[in-house]
């Protein structure tokens, strides 16, 4: 099913995020999903989250497709020319994947191969335009596919919080021109700062899906906000989480993501869960949620 | 030596828009050998121009427009003039334009492409950097370079990586893409980030069979 039709059909949309593991035994975490059978609409598979070597997306979204749940194949720009990154979209296609979400990828460097090269032979922009291009049947070069031309549902991610915001913009307008049909966003925590990009990005009129990370402690959200850009954890939340005593952490934790999903809700079209490892606690965040 | 190749005058022309009065900047350098700089060209450029039905406000060739202290000297005499152009035609290569950007508040348009840094570089003394990409684009990036200055040498805007206006790869780096975007502001260009940049074209970084023959590749050739 192509996210796309859901939002057509007024649905508010929910979707995880799935990191395949550094090595082959993958069962865990597909089984890790099973609760969230029914919950979640999709789930995006990380295309090398943070530029470390693990399995790949193609696989992993081939796996849960087997298992009945609908994936969502991230494919950066990072790791394969437009040679490979076309013949991947075909190969998607051929195994059933309906939905792709284009984006740039972080930088080699930051992950545990930093010293591979960094090839970014298109930009997320040129990436979404060439899947257009495959889908109405000629590759970039202009050369016509055999047969019927593989269809996606193509996303694109944006940053709420980037400072400044308006490159951030002028690149989204751009993505949906080259095809993006819906949009998740990196982690929000300051819902009105959400509600003033959404009301700049209203003209555009496609889809939002806010994106949540659990917090799993003061320390992580004090670590984000210094290192990750466009997150910032308020104070108030950090205190929140802070103020409680170890034990009752992961309660309040969850309390607070739901608290956020409820209060973005009605900003937007859908949420993203990053859960980062507590994919067991999703579906008792969507429940408090009331989703 | 850097080896650069004329833009086609419909590329140039189509980039200066509306722009009706440009001043005309070109080296005397490494761009005089290849005939993208110097005066022949310059004449010829001015030439094409009046043409095209635009006003050439000045002219002025600068021995090597890569070494800021030089440009900036040298511009400094023709300030009531550049006041009165909108923009700059530079002939020269890429970071002889990236050069020109940085000391004078102008919109600059690159009048070539940069194919080879050959063995033997200009003056080159501060931090602008080309990587004879073949395809130069500063013209739509208010003089700064994204190829070298974007960590992942992106085309089309910023990723999201960005924190505090530093790159991902590099806290002490600057984001190539806020300088874009500043400059832009600066010059009154934004619009130009809306504009999509197809993908970069590779074979054009590899200098032709011809001019491999050349001196100007091989000096011993």
């Amino acid at each position: 099913m192509k996210l796309s039709e859901l939002f057509k059909q007024g649905k508010f949309v929910i979707t995880c995020e799935v990191g395949p593991p550094k090595g082959i035994e993958i069962k865990k975490i597909l089984d890790e999903l099973e609760p969230l059978r029914g919950k979640a609409d999709a789930f995006n598979v990380t295309d090398l989250q943070s530029s470390v070597m693990r399995v790949g997306s193609l696989a992993t979204c081939r796996l849960l497709k087997d298992r009945g749940l609908e994936p969502i194949m991230q494919l950066t720009c990072r790791d394969r020319n437009r040679l490979g990154l076309q013949s991947d979209v075909l190969s998607a296609a051929v195994l059933g994947i309906e939905n792709l979400l284009c984006i740039t990828g972080d930088h080699p460097k930051l992950g545990d191969h930093p010293a591979a090269m960094p090839v970014f032979d298109l930009d997320s922009v040129q990436l979404l335009s060439a899947v257009k291009s495959l889908m109405n049947g000629k590759d970039m070069a202009g050369n016509e596919l055999e047969g019927q031309p593989p269809q996606f549902a193509l996303g694109a991610v944006v940053n709420p919080g980037a400072d400044p915001l308006e490159p951030q913009i002028i690149k989204m307008a751009k993505k949906v021109k080259a095809g993006a049909e819906f949009f998740q966003t990196q982690a929000v925590y300051e819902v009105d700062k959400f509600a003033d990009f959404i009301e700049k990005v209203k003209h555009l009129k496609v889809p939002v899906m806010a994106g949540i990370v659990f917090l799993k402690s003061p320390a992580m959200a004090k670590f984000m906000n210094e290192n990750v850009a466009g997150i910032h954890v308020p104070d108030e939340i950090i205190n929140e989480l802070a103020a409680v005593p170890k034990e009752k952490r992961v309660e309040k934790s969850l309390e607070i993501s739901a608290r956020l999903i409820k209060q973005l809700k009605d900003l937007c079209q859908g949420i993203h869960i990053m859960s980062l490892g507590w994919e067991r606690h999703i579906s008792t965040v969507l429940e408090m949620a009331g989703l | 030596m850097l080896y650069t190749e004329n833009k086609p005058i419909e590329e140039i022309l189509e980039s200066l828009g509306k722009e009706k009065n440009i001043f005309l900047l070109g080296c005397n350098g490494c761009a005089e050998v290849c005939e993208t700089g110097g005066e022949k060209t310059l004449s010829a450029m001015n030439i094409e121009l009046e043409k095209a039905g635009k006003n050439v406000t000045g002219t002025c060739l600068v021995d090597f427009l890569c070494n800021k202290m030089l440009v900036a000297t040298r511009l400094a005499r023709e300030m009531d003039i550049l006041q009165h152009s909108d923009s700059i035609l530079v002939l020269t290569c890429g970071i002889g334009v990236q050069a020109v950007s940085k000391v004078i508040n102008k919109v600059v348009h690159p009048a070539a492409n940069t194919v080879s840094l050959g063995g033997l570089q200009g003056l080159w003394p501060a931090e602008e950097r080309c990587q004879a990409c073949g395809d130069c684009a500063l013209d739509y990036t208010g003089g700064i370079c994204p190829v070298t200055f974007c960590a992942k040498s992106l085309l089309n805007g910023p990723c999201g990586g960005a924190k505090d206006g530093k790159c991902e790869v590099d806290k002490e780096k600057d984001c190539g893409w806020q300088l874009i975007f500043e400059r832009l502001q600066k010059v009154g260009r934004l619009e130009n980030l809306k504009k999509v940049r197809s993908p970069r074209d590779h074979s054009s970084m590899l200098p032709s069979s011809q001019l491999r023959k050349t001196s100007f590749y091989d000096l011993e050739g």
